[in-house]
């Protein structure tokens, strides 16, 4: 007996533990004043999804059609991180980039970017950024006969121009001095702003992957005192290179470093501009756009928040009208549930979304279910004429399989849901879920051992008073 | 008990509005969402209101004629249509702005591709067919010991049924109301799927146990007994999952209330079935094994 006591007030004084501490997390619940472990509990913040904190959500289509199949998961990775590297200049707070694998099951494999930032709402800007797909390309000196005829037509064009002769375009000239290689941004791991040791120059440095550095080495090998020039966007208008080193050797290793006439601040912008540039994929294709403005992200915020207080009030107020003592007890373990959940919300850092909310204010329906089922078999038994303490043992023993049984069934719809998930729904999955596992777990052990902690024997008139339920009267 | 007493009476008025249900499906056909069938929808917040006709002749000069405008609040309008780029949305910002002469703010924007859709679609199916399919599996996993007198399968067959029974109607509610069907309503419809079972699972986990105590010799009395034995739970929890649903309903976010409707009417249904129609269908199920 005392030592059910002990347990049960051990639950009851975590169950306050936790519930102090999703108090001392959220600073609007203590109107902003500092609380004791404040600090600490910060330290786990709820995790509002978009449709609650407002925001953008983008889901693109990758086109990785000329990537090596072995390549795509390595392709997507960098692209994940060039697009967080754009998205920070835009200082949002937590942004989430996300590539995910769709279909096999249900159509052809296709890899998507989700990109998700929230508390912005000027989607223009955030579409420009991220659709924007900057080309770099590495290009080589034409052949020797092909640079001359190049330089001659400049020359000519030159000339006609300065004696406003009608302009012709020559051919060679709409060529360019360079060719076309293989090498392209794809290939381009990293560049990096340095300077050098002793003179305090800038350098730019850029890494190339495997396969680029390999290219990269013939390149230069083949090019050895002449430039490699580097374009961005050349198809987008953009006819000087960025970039026009001269090679001094054939560099293996994937390393090299681009030295020239440049300003700190050049240098820092062409580094930008060469990891923008290094998009590892063909092309990025807008498939869906979500806007939520942040006052409709809060009003639904706040609205879930009151639906599940007004829900949790209604079903404690039934509870204890209809099953009394029991009742009693039952609320005591749907509060410490609600705060377990809370907690694990926290910990775990789950998403919270409306779907996510929704999923929870029914999983307390089901929570309670659990602890019906108990009392009512109680009930039973105390009708057969057993003393409250066996019929509460017995009431949660042939309570338990049926308790079982269906919560399994509610969980193999949870995982389907959460398989099935859009972000949205793996939301509610997941609240829902974890809520039913949970209530499991709060009905037959919270509940259990507050009620064999009761100082109650025997079946005299009063512990049928507050053990019986409904309009009915226990005999 | 009564219920299985007047079963036949149950079992007609369920099989008159599954077929009312079906009939609402076939003539006014599902209201698909924008994540169903791909396009986009708008939610503008005015200061000052224009004109239905105003914004419908805005709209229908930037190319937009096959637009829907709904008027919401005293503020604000909706507007749907096909599947934009961004460049689109834009126009239609500024074309709901009246070309920028109206203050307004967007509330909510989002488009979603016919690829999308179409994804989504079939992966709803496919999650409704596998939620029934592991349901089954594992009820007669549950009864796979009851044999007497009817076989464990038949209690699956029965939950299956009743699964279905309870999605049906719902939808066909829906359906009749013009509601929009997307993907919460799938979501929706799954955990009815979820809790029907759950109510199922309870009653004949009562069978279960008193067909192991042998309570009578006649199974329509056991059925009886078990159904009384589990009235109140049955009542009770769905009272209570029903009473959250409902300030979900009435408190909760807008973009769940139809969610909260669904369910609630689930729910509803999930209860009538389980003890109007599953337990008295197993009775039914064990007369006729009987008799011939």
């Amino acid at each position: 007996m005392w030592k059910t006591r002990f347990g049960a007030l051990l639950l009851l004084i975590i169950g306050a533990g936790v519930g102090y501490f999703i108090y001392a997390s959220e600073p609007k619940l203590h109107e902003g004043k500092t609380v004791y472990g404040q600090a600490f509990s910060e330290k786990f913040p709820f995790k509002l999804g978009l449709d609650l904190s407002g925001g953008v959500q983008l889901l693109y289509k990758a086109d990785v059609s000329s990537v090596k199949p072995t390549e795509v998961k390595a392709a997507m990775d960098s692209l994940r991180d060039v697009i967080e590297r754009r998205i920070n200049t835009f200082g949002v707070s937590e942004p989430i980039v996300q590539i995910e694998e769709k279909g096999g099951i249900t159509g052809p494999v296709e890899e998507r970017l989700i990109v998700e930032l929230p508390g912005i709402t000027d989607v223009k800007r955030a579409v420009e950024m991220i659709g924007q797909t900057p080309k770099l390309e590495f290009m080589t000196e034409r052949s020797k006969a092909e640079l001359e005829a190049y330089n001659n037509a400049v020359e000519k064009f030159k000339a006609d121009q300065a004696a406003g002769k009608p302009l012709v375009i020559p051919a060679e000239l709409l060529a360019g001095p360079y060719v076309p290689t293989e090498l392209n941004g794809r290939f381009l791991e990293r560049a990096v702003l340095e300077f050098d040791a002793t003179t305090r120059e800038p350098i730019v440095s850029i890494v190339f992957n495997n396969e680029g550095s390999d290219l990269f080495a013939k390149i230069t090998k083949e090019n050895i005192g002449k430039t490699v020039a580097i374009y961005l966007d050349r198809d987008l208008g953009n006819s000087e290179p960025i970039s026009a080193p001269v090679v001094r050797e054939a560099i293996v290793g994937g390393k090299a470093q681009i030295t020239g006439q440049f300003t700190a601040a050049e240098a820092k912008t062409l580094v930008g501009r060469l990891n923008s540039g290094a998009l590892p994929v063909d092309k990025l294709e807008l498939l869906s756009t979500q806007t939520i403005s942040a006052p409709l992200g809060a009003k639904a915020l706040a609205a879930g928040i009151t639906a599940a207080l007004w829900g949790l009030v209604i079903v404690a107020g039934f509870l204890i009208l209809w099953y009394r003592l029991p009742g009693v007890v039952a609320t005591v373990a749907l509060a410490i549930y609600v705060v377990l959940m809370l907690a694990l919300f926290k910990f775990f850092h789950i998403t919270m979304t409306s779907a996510g909310i929704a999923g929870f204010i029914l999983s307390i329906g089901m929570a309670v279910d659990a602890n019906i089922l108990i009392f009512e078999r109680t009930k039973e038994e105390l009708r057969k004429g057993h003393g409250v303490h066996d019929a509460v043992r017995e009431g949660f023993d042939r309570a338990w399989t049926s308790i079982r049984d269906s919560n399994i069934s509610s969980i193999i719809t949870a995982i389907i849901l959460f398989w099935f998930g859009t972000s949205l729904i793996k939301g509610f999955a997941l609240t829902f879920g974890l809520g039913v596992i949970v209530s499991m777990f709060s009905a037959i052990t919270i509940s259990r051992v507050l009620l064999f902690a009761l100082p109650f024997k025997g079946h005299g008139s009063i512990v049928r008073a507050l053990f019986g339920s409904g309009f009915f009267k226990l005999k | 008990m009564f219920i299985v007493k007047y079963r036949k009476f149950f079992f007609a008025l369920s099989a008159l509005v599954i077929g009312l249900s079906f009939f609402a499906m076939l003539t006014k056909g599902f209201n698909a969402g924008i994540d169903f069938k791909g396009g986009s929808i708008i939610e503008v917040s005015y200061e000052a209101r224009p004109d239905f006709e105003n914004l419908k002749q805005a709209l229908d000069g930037a190319g937009f004629a096959d637009a829907r405008v709904q008027m919401a609040g005293d503020k604000d309008v909706m507007v749907k249509t096909r599947s934009l780029s961004e460049a689109d949305r834009q126009a239609l910002t500024t074309a709901l702005s009246l070309g920028g002469t109206l203050q307004m703010e967007e509330k909510r924007f989002s488009s979603i591709g016919p690829t999308i859709g179409k994804e989504l679609r079939s992966k709803a199916w496919l999650a409704i067919v596998m939620v029934i399919l592991g349901i089954v599996l594992f009820i007669a996993y549950a009864f796979r010991h009851v044999s007497e007198p009817i076989s464990s399968w038949k209690y699956g067959a029965i939950t299956t049924f009743t699964l279905l029974h309870d999605i049906i109607v719902p939808a066909g509610v829906f359906v009749w109301l013009g509601k929009e069907v997307d993907t919460l309503f799938v979501v929706a419809l799954l955990s009815i799927m979820g809790v029907s079972v759950h109510d199922t699972i309870v009653v004949f986990d009562r069978i279960r146990e008193n067909l192991k105590l042998k309570i009578s010799n006649d199974f329509m009395t056991t059925v009886g007994t078990s159904l009384r034995q589990t009235f109140t739970r049955s009542i009770n929890t769905s009272l209570t999952v029903m009473i959250v649903l409902a300030t979900l309903f009435f408190f909760g976010p807008a973009s769940t209330k139809d969610f909260s409707l669904i369910l609630w009417i689930g729910i509803a249904i999930g209860t009538y079935s389980s003890v109007f129609i599953a337990s008295p269908l197993l009775v039914e199920l064990e007369k006729r094994q009987n008799r011939g």
